[in-house]
């Protein structure tokens, strides 16, 4: 539980300075009148949208995580041999987020075809290193039915698929931001949606990492 | 589409025109809320009656047959748990979310509309998925809201089977609903507000909600991580909450796992999940207080502060539900500090509530009536907590009808009543209708009176030692023949609560249909929704123009002023002038 209460400690954190940040000692009832400047933040609701989503998704896994280094000194606990297989698939989900870096960087420059090309291969990384996962899923255990013999291995399986599902969630939306290319979107237009799913994907290479961190070494 | 919701209206956007589009598969936030409290407030009539029956086993032992053992705890169960998510999680976020934060923060509709139609969609799924268990061989599951393995999911249990595997799929279903909505509810709350609202305008009803998304964002994932681990646990035999277990004489598959675990996860998500309610209902009773008290909210700006306190603080109190576990004793002491710390602020928040009517006009309104009796039951059921706060009277109390009048007081009856008086207090703009006054005291007396009687006596139930969680006592030599009578009395007394909803009911559906038709503020209120140009308010909240704000939203009674309240989109007038202390002019 200790990582999952600094995680909160770390995101009240980031609340209460946000807040004190927004003038939290103000004394609106002495002052009147209008002011234009309400204190949001001057950016697109989406992105907000995004990292308020990014914060939860990083409780989840703090909780799977804390779940784990708890699970791990109680009983009947053997440590799971890592497939070789996912330092592969980890190499590909950085090149993953390489890809989608470049589509961003793309479109900043005003290379269309560069960043639709980006954003494919990006996409294209991405269904290889789920199809990565299944394999190492397969060689971990023969059957799904083995996960019950060992908790670490019923981890690796709980927290991949996780991981896998959030990934396919951000298919879904880099496959309807490439059907607006196919459409003929502006790119100024698309340039938002490019930007976040960059930084979702970065954001979930960084939670593979420390999830296969957490099975090679914890 | 986002920014529809904060800019002005330059050209007409599409209102929907079908009857589907706008009332069933509506994007409007409006709409959306009305649709979560209907579905919310029906699903807790079914745990209404599931409460009535309960109360007739322990009121009436051996007298009704049709309640066997495992029918009793199947609905304490779905009682406690709809009762804490479905209906009052869902009610406060789900339905006065959505229709008080972009009416009272001045914008058009939630930031991203169409994920909050879903939310609503998905939400009912969850819902529907949870009544299916009832159908289910084996029915619904009987672990007690808490579904502490190894028993919910071991053979004996009712509904051990399919019943626990729907409440737990039902309550994944669940938390995607509510982070949907709850990104909407974070965002709108920081990007949409309307010009002149700055954080420290808000009125305090839209504080507590947002606290509490927050809240709910970072502790709905517990739960998550626990339901999928004991979903694995049932289906596919892992061990993460499962302990070696010797189950009717046979030993199961399961080995090492470990119960604790589950308990840890649950109240990390449990906690917070108590101040999830509580939030929104200190927020709003703040707001009901001092616009029928017809004076500004004392101190507000420790309101604000201590909301987000007891947010911060709420995550480190869980394990105060685990005195009893066999954790490491040195846990309880250091949970014991913080449990008491956090009363701190709560206790802040009451002493502001009492000092708001000091010498206020007070109006006594239904809504006003609700939200005094919600200061009488959660002064009470707050002190019960410190009582349980610390652990050496905790252990002899833990598991009686001491904690479930604790609980009930404090989290059942306060937040309830809050929930009656905001509706009383809204309803006439929501619907453009007036209530039935007379009905409505009779249904506040009826109620508030009828919860003493039913959570009083069980404090004192609770220090005879009376289990909860018992289908029936039998005779025991610690328990006296006045129990039996004392539980008699209870359950008299929880038929009639029952029955004076169906006087709010009946008021409800006559006000609808034959309601004096609403003027745009009744209540004489200085917050943006009452200054909306329809009531009911249109798609789009505003006509052409959003409005703008030039003061906070608790300017009632100023000296000089014409009126005994200046809504907050009223521009300064210079001869009243600016820093004026409004704690200390009365
Ligand atoms: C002054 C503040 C409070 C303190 C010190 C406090 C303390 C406690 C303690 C120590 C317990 C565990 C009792 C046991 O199981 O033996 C408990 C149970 C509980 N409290 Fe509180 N509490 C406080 C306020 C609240 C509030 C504001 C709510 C809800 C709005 C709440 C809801 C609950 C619930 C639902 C339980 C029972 C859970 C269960 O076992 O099913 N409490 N409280
Ligand atoms: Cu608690």
């Amino acid at each position: 539980m200790s990582n999952t209460v600094i995680f909160t400690a770390l995101a009240s954190g980031v609340i209460v300075w946000f807040l004190i940040a927004s003038r939290l000692t103000a004394k609106s009832w002495e002052s009147q009148d209008e002011k234009g400047d309400v204190g949001a933040i001057h950016t697109a609701p989406e992105r907000i949208g995004l990292w308020i989503f990014m914060a939860v998704v990083t409780s989840l896994f703090s909780l799977f995580i804390s779940a784990y280094a708890m699970r791990m000194h109680v009983g009947a606990w053997c440590h799971i041999t890592i497939p070789n297989i996912l330092w592969v698939n980890s190499l590909v989900l950085v090149a993953a987020s390489i890809a989608m870096q470049r589509a961003r960087w793309a479109a900043d420059h005003g290379s269309r075809s560069g960043a639709r090309a980006a954003l494919v291969m990006g996409g294209m990384l991405s269904v290889a290193f789920l199809a990565g996962q299944l394999v190492a899923w397969q060689q971990v255990g023969p059957s799904v039915y083995f996960i019950s013999g060992s908790p670490a291995i019923a981890f690796f399986y709980v927290l991949s698929a996780a991981h896998g599902l959030h990934l396919i969630g951000g298919l879904w939306v880099l496959g309807r931001t490439v059907s607006r290319f196919a459409a003929g979107a502006e790119l100024v237009d698309l340039r938002l949606s490019l930007q976040l799913c960059s930084v979702y994907w970065h954001f979930l290479l960084l939670v593979w990492l420390v999830v296969f961190g957490v099975l090679l070494y914890l | 589409m986002a920014y529809v919701a904060i800019a002005d209206r330059d050209a007409p956007i599409h209102d929907p025109h079908t009857f589907f589009l706008k009332y069933i598969w509506s994007q409007d936030h409006k709409v959306i809320a009305i649709q979560y409290a209907i579905v919310a407030i029906s699903v807790g009539l079914v745990a209404l009656v599931l409460s009535g029956l309960m109360r007739l086993q322990l009121g009436f032992p051996g007298t009704f047959h049709f309640i066997e053992p495992q029918d009793y705890y199947q609905f304490i169960t779905m009682h406690g748990m709809i009762m804490v998510i479905y209906l009052l999680t869902a009610l406060f976020l789900g339905g006065f979310g959505n229709y008080l934060i972009p009416l009272m923060c001045g914008a058009r509709d939630m930031v991203f509309p169409y994920m909050n139609m879903l939310s609503f969609w998905v939400y009912l799924l969850a819902v529907l998925v949870l009544m299916a268990s009832f159908f289910v061989p084996g029915g619904p599951t009987g672990a007690g809201w808490t579904l502490y393995p190894p028993q919910a999911i071991t053979q004996g249990t009712p509904g051990a089977g399919l019943g626990i595997i729907l409440m737990l799929i039902s309550l994944g279903i669940f938390i995607v609903a509510f982070t949907m909505g709850g990104l909407n509810y974070v965002t709108t709350v920081l990007q949409a507000r309307c010009r002149g609202m700055t954080l420290m305008r808000m009125p305090l009803s839209v504080w507590g909600i947002f606290m509490a998304t927050i809240l709910g964002l970072l502790a709905f994932p517990a739960l998550l991580v626990s339901a999928v681990m004991m979903t694995l646990d049932s289906t596919l035999g892992t061990s993460f909450f499962m302990p070696a277990v010797m189950s009717l004489g046979e030993k199961l598959g399961h080995n090492g796992g470990s119960p604790l675990l589950f308990q840890h996860l649950f109240w990390f998500f449990g906690h917070p999940e108590v101040y999830i309610v509580a939030l929104p209902a200190f927020g709003i009773v703040s707001d009901l207080l001092s616009t029928h008290a017809r004076k500004n909210i004392f101190g507000y700006r420790m309101m604000v502060w201590a909301i987000i306190a007891i947010g911060g603080l709420s995550f480190v109190v869980w394990a105060h539900h685990m005195y009893v576990s066999g954790m490491n004793p040195y846990f309880g002491f250091f949970f014991a500090t913080t449990t008491l710390i956090i009363a701190i602020p709560t206790a802040i928040k009451v002493y502001n509530w009492v000092l708001t009517l000091w010498k206020g006009d007070i109006h006594l309104t239904v809504p006003m009536m609700f939200a005094i009796g919600f200061i009488f039951t959660f002064i009470h059921g707050g002190l019960t907590g410190l009582f349980l706060g610390n652990v050496t009277v905790d252990l002899p109390l833990s598991d009686t009808y001491f904690v479930v009048a604790h609980f009930h007081m404090v989290m059942g009856v306060s937040p309830i009543l809050v929930v009656f008086g905001a509706i009383y207090h809204w309803f006439p703009k929501i619907t453009g209708r007036m209530w039935n006054q007379k009905l409505g005291m009779v249904h506040f007396w009826m109620t508030f009176l009828g919860t003493y009687a039913i959570y009083l006596p069980m404090h004192y139930l609770g220090i005879l030692g009376v289990p909860r969680r018992y289908y029936a006592l039998g005779n025991t030599d610690f328990i006296p023949d006045s129990v039996h009578s004392i539980n008699a009395a209870i359950t008299i007394s929880a038929l009639i609560v029952a029955a004076a909803q169906l006087v709010f009911l009946f008021n409800m559906i006559m006000s609808l249909r034959k309601g004096e038709k609403a003027p745009p503020n009744p209540w004489r209120a200085t917050t943006l929704e009452w200054q909306t140009p329809d009531t009911p308010p249109k798609h789009g909240n505003w006509g052409p123009k959003l409005p703008v704000v030039h003061r906070w939203a608790y300017d009632y009674s100023v000296p000089g002023a014409k009126e005994d309240f200046i809504p907050q989109n009223e521009p300064v007038d210079p001869k009243l002038g600016a820093g004026r202390d409004h704690g200390t002019h009365r």
